[in-house]
């Protein structure tokens, strides 16, 4: 545990030291290339403001709805004959469509079962194995300007589907 | 087919809403999402701006060009399209080391960046290239080391081992890379079968 404090500490002011002691020996102008490349940051920023508004409307009121609620009661039935404890559902549902909601899931289910239950194990694996599918998406695409999307969405969320899966296998085997 | 999602997800809703008599729920809904994405979009600006400012020095200083020779033989497999001297490889590869050690705040604009140059190199065009698709792959799968996150949450619930879960996140998280770029590969010779690869 302490490695790992430890690590995450130190990594980001290593790195921006790093950076800079090498930028400076090869005699790059540090502030002046920052200043340059930060300005297209605050750009970047407001690019991204239209499609994240859309998305996370259209999720919210999905999820207010009770929707959400009524298509995750539908296939808990299936998923709990594969062997799927119930409670995690909501979370696999979740993780793809909302980072801050799949983040509240986490949290309230390893305070209500234990961060030592066997949900508090598969929901802090499922947490941090998967990505909010939608919010990459419209945030890298947004940010480009890509329109057309192809074969992204459904390769994302299938690699979803994939990681939810592992998870679950993973945290049976070593932890049942 | 994002277009149909979206349309899908506000009028299931709304129709929910109808039959459940949650539409007030709805109308929060409206407000509370556009202002959370805003919110979002603001705490990115500090983000972006400060990483990118950095990753402008290291691009000067050549950093990202060692990273490429570094790496980028292993990474290079994935992204057959992308030219050995193209920005886009260190950009791509400072975005995959950002997310393998939970710097998930790094990793965003290194990652947007990497988008911007792959789309120079797709000829500007506002469709998603083949390299788009596995990057994207690669990020929702977000293959991880330390999920510090979901390790300082475990700790402040009480948690005996709250490291624990490291190795089965390392697992997981190689299947699902795995599986991402095993999935973006089928669907990308399924698109040159049908010639619009």
């Amino acid at each position: 545990m302490a490695v790992v404090t430890y690590l995450s500490l130190w990594i980001i002011p290593c790195l921006i030291a790093f950076i800079l002691i090498v930028a400076t020996i090869r005699k790059v102008p540090a502030y002046e290339a920052f200043v340059e490349g930060a300005k297209e940051g605050v750009g970047m920023s407001f690019a991204i403001i239209p499609y994240l508004v859309g998305m996370l409307v259209a999720i919210s009121v999905f999820r207010e709805s009770g929707a959400m609620e009524f298509f995750i009661d539908l296939i808990r039935p299936a998923l709990h004959a594969i062997g799927v404890p119930a409670d995690i559902v909501p979370l696999a549902m979740i993780r793809p469509l909302s980072g801050t909601g799949a983040l509240g899931m986490t949290s309230d289910l390893i305070a209500t079962h234990g961060p030592d239950s066997f949900i508090g194990r598969l929901a802090s694996t499922m947490q941090g194995s998967t990505d909010t599918t939608f919010y990459v998406l419209t945030v890298y695409f947004g940010a480009v300007g890509i329109k057309k999307m192809g074969d992204a969405l459904k390769v994302g969320l299938l690699a979803d589907v994939i990681g939810i899966a592992a998870a679950i296998t993973v945290v049976t085997i070593v932890f049942s | 087919m994002v277009n149909l999602i979206w349309v899908i997800l506000f009028v299931i809703g709304i129709a929910f809403a109808a039959v459940n008599g949650t539409m007030d729920q709805v109308n929060k809904a409206v407000f509370e999402g556009a202002r959370e994405a805003v919110t979002i979009c603001i705490g990115l600006i500090s983000v972006l701006v400060f990483w990118l400012g950095l990753m402008k020095i290291a691009e000067k200083g050549g950093i990202l060009r060692g990273l490429s020779r570094l790496l980028g033989p292993f990474v290079r497999r994935l992204f057959p399209d992308v030219p050995k001297e193209s920005p886009a490889m260190g950009y791509i590869l400072s975005n995959m080391s950002a997310n393998m050690f939970g710097l998930g705040n790094a990793a965003t604009p290194m990652g947007i960046k990497a988008m911007e140059e792959l789309k120079k190199l797709n000829g500007n065009r506002d469709e998603a290239s083949r390299s788009m698709i596995t990057l994207l792959a690669i990020n929702t799968a977000s293959i991880t080391l330390i999920p510090t996150t979901v390790i300082s949450l475990r700790l402040q619930y009480g948690s005996v081992s709250p490291t624990e879960i490291v190795g089965t996140t390392i697992v997981a998280t190689a299947c699902s890379t795995a599986g991402a770029i095993l999935i973006d590969r089928y669907f990308y010779y399924r698109r040159v079968r049908k010639g619009r690869g």
